[in-house]
């Protein structure tokens, strides 16, 4: 008698498991500025979220792209509630940076007379790029299992939508340049900690993302190498984001391009259409071949969604896609 | 809206600005080649610390020197080069060292700050520190008069703005030496810092570290013999911003986001008085105009012309699929179509402007010079040469 269920039990109740990636604890996403790194963070909060991970998805730089996502819904420097299991933050430095002298300075009068002091204010907005470094500060505190700040909640998982290329290693250089900086003394160790953190392959990733397109896979591929050798932060995954179906055979698009050049009206139209989307779909081939042979990260494809503007609900979408 | 040469009538200046990933360095690259096809000696230069601009010109390595674009590259894409085309990627550290050789009133000082540790740090290292130099580039070359026209390429919108700011940042950043009278608090110094500044700093050195502060005071203490030259020149690099010899160009994409970004960006241009001079909407999916409001049964025509030749010998199946498949093809790109115009339509309402420059979603990428030579059709051609072009293409 034949077995009534199929030995694929997981695939049967739908269930795929999740990128590796996202067993870490504290995941980079990174990539050329317009590629998507955010709808991408996104999608992987929601598939950690969804496989019962308490995730939360951070910004940086104070770009609210997130909460374009979810419908507009202001995240703001608190740890806001998206769905089950999934929180967004948007980490401001300023706050950051308030938030780090609370935690050093017990004495409530100490704090305010810091604050006000002219000297504090000016080193805070002088110093270059103390932004970054206390950034990546609250990155390291969301992700410690034992929250400094008060009451804080503890996540299994932090997902950091950073700066576009080139800033992105700049940004994951700060606490080594830091503690460079400083020699000795709270500043060197604290920065010290967080680099530490940042090159721990064991909980610490980046998720490259890329478009199928010349230049985007040249820096991708050059990204690739600056985060290994100039970093020295782990790279888990290259997600060649927006790539076009293969809607037709190169035999059909080349009897549709002799409708294309002969008919009038809509029908020529459609199949302009379709021969370009052919050629389009074709090169973007031929850019993910040419991605895979530049860099030794596992490449994984994601779909472009013909959708007018992508929200929640497009996030979602390529959540249940990632590999 | 006037073509791209129009705006840039009598500007020796032209910035592109716009948000990440919106074809910013290849419409910069494309504008300079644009300008020095028609008899410009322009350069073109770059602060983005990504490799773009040299992938765009077919160049290997950018220097902080401009270096020349070879003419025959042009000509083997058929565009005759009648001016010059020069390109720049700036090196935020060498530029930084320049003009610390340029201001320093001696060579004591000039080396102090060059072999101070935290300048070394943060003259090459720590993310931002390109802003600050960018600015200092563009003036340079502005004052040798070498160019007719300089194009400039800046990093993604936020970055952007930290790069309007640069002069007036420089100048804040400069002003540290300041912290050497509150390093030590003594005598004439501990008067004029007072009481609570000497407190905040006790304070300070508990969380940061004595060493650290002191080297920090050090360090803004070395261009102490610079301010006054440091602020000339931020002053002057503003006014140059300012000039109307000088044009903001917004490029942007025509999704939703990019489009916000560039009307954020146009309003903080506004806000600081600066010379705003287009819109560039690069990869925009044009409508089908004839099409709009047929909506007849697409499929049933394509499946009866599919009847014909050249596809006699495919199987009626077979061809209602094709037929099919080029309908939804179709609908997808009409949508993509008519966001893009719901877009730039707004845009253009949003930026009170006629009209703005579009490019069209190219079936090919535009990474070489002969896309850029492809792109030049659109970015120069008159308006009603443009919409021809489109609904050729269309």
């Amino acid at each position: 008698m034949a077995p009534r269920f199929s030995c694929r039990p997981a695939k049967l109740l739908g269930i795929t498991p999740i990128p590796e990636l996202l067993d870490k604890r504290l995941v980079f996403v990174t990539g050329k500025g317009g590629v998507g790194k955010t709808t991408v963070a996104v999608a992987l909060g929601m598939r950690a979220a969804a496989a019962g991970k308490r995730t939360i998805v951070c910004e940086v730089s104070s770009q609210e792209n997130a909460s374009r996502i979810f419908d507009h819904t202001e995240v703001g420097f608190h740890e806001v509630e998206m769905e089950e299991n999934l929180w967004s933050i948007s980490i401001d430095p300023d706050e950051s940076m308030r938030e780090y002298v609370l935690l050093q300075l017990k004495v409530r009068a100490m704090r305010d007379m810091l604050f006000r002091s002219r000297i504090f204010n000016y080193l805070a907005a002088a110093t270059p790029g103390l932004k970054e470094l206390v950034t990546i500060g609250k990155i390291w505190e969301l992700a410690q299992l034992d929250r400094k700040v008060k009451k804080g909640r503890k996540y299994d998982l932090v997902i950091v939508d950073a700066p576009a290329t080139g800033h992105g290693i700049g940004f994951l250089q700060t606490p080594r340049t830091f503690a460079a900086i400083a020699r000795v003394g709270p500043i060197h160790s604290q920065a010290q900690q967080l680099n530490r953190l940042i090159v721990d392959h064991e909980h610490t990733g980046t998720a490259i993302v890329a478009l199928p397109e010349e230049m985007p896979v040249n820096e991708s591929a050059e990204l690739e190498r600056e985060l290994r050798a100039e970093v020295g932060v782990a790279v888990d995954r290259v997600y060649l984001n927006g790539l076009y179906p293969e809607r037709f055979t190169n035999e059909e698009a080349e009897r549709l391009a002799e409708l294309a050049g002969g008919e009038d009206g809509a029908v020529r139209a459609a199949a302009r259409a379709a021969v370009s989307e052919h050629g389009r779909a074709r090169s973007q081939r031929a850019q993910l071949a040419r991605l895979r042979r530049r860099v030794e990260t596992p490449v994984k494809t994601l779909p472009f969604l013909f959708e007018p503007e992508l929200g929640v609900e497009s996030a979602r979408e390529l959540s249940t896609r990632l590999r | 809206m006037p073509s791209v040469d129009e705006i840039l009538e009598g500007k020796d200046i032209c910035i592109c600005a716009g948000s990440g990933g919106v074809g910013k360095t290849t419409t910069s690259a494309a504008i300079a080649a644009g300008m020095a096809a028609r008899g410009l000696k322009v350069c073109v230069l770059t602060i983005d610390p990504a490799k773009r601009l040299a992938d765009s010109l077919g160049l290997r390595e950018l220097g902080n020197e401009a270096s020349r674009v070879d003419p025959a590259l042009f000509a083997e894409h058929g565009v005759e080069m009648k001016g010059e085309l020069w390109a720049m990627m700036l090196d935020a550290k060498a530029t930084f060292d320049e003009l610390v050789a340029r201001q320093a009133p001696d060579e004591e000082s000039r080396d102090r700050v060059l072999n101070n540790r935290i300048y070394q740090q943060i003259s090459s290292a720590l993310a931002g520190s390109q802003e600050y130099m960018a600015m200092e580039k563009l003036f340079e070359l502005h004052t040798e008069g070498r160019f007719d026209l300089l194009v400039l390429d800046t990093p993604p919108t936020r970055d952007a703005l930290d790069f309007l700011d640069a002069p007036r940042r420089l100048t804040q950043f400069i002003e540290g030496r300041s912290l050497r009278v509150f390093m030590k608090p003594t005598g004439l110094a501990a008067r004029v810092a007072g009481r609570g500044a000497t407190v905040a700093l006790g304070v300070l050195k508990r969380i940061v570290g004595f060493d650290l502060l002191a080297d920090l005071a050090e360090f803004f203490n070395a261009f102490s013999g610079m301010v006054d030259g440091f602020q000339a020149r931020a002053k002057r690099v503003n006014s140059l911003l300012a000039d109307r010899h000088t044009c903001f160009l917004v490029v942007c994409g025509p999704q939703g986001e990019p489009v916000d970004e560039a009307v954020y960006f146009h309003r903080k241009l506004v806000e600081a008085k600066l010379p705003f001079g287009g819109v560039v909407v690069n990869k925009v999916h044009y409508p089908a105009e004839r099409l709009r409001g047929d909506g007849g049964d697409l499929g049933a025509a394509l499946a009866g012309k599919l009847g014909g030749p050249p596809f006699e010998e495919i199987g009626a199946a077979e061809r209602e699929d094709l037929a099919r498949r080029v309908a939804e093809n179709f609908a997808d790109y009409q949508a993509l179509a008519e966001r893009d115009a719901r877009n730039i339509e707004r845009l253009a309402r949003e930026l009170r402007t006629k009209g703005t420059i579009r490019v069209p979603y190219l079936d090919e990428d535009v990474h070489d010079l002969g896309g850029l030579a492809e792109i030049d059709r659109y970015l120069f051609a008159s308006s009603e040469e443009r919409e021809a072009l489109a609904a050729g293409r269309a």
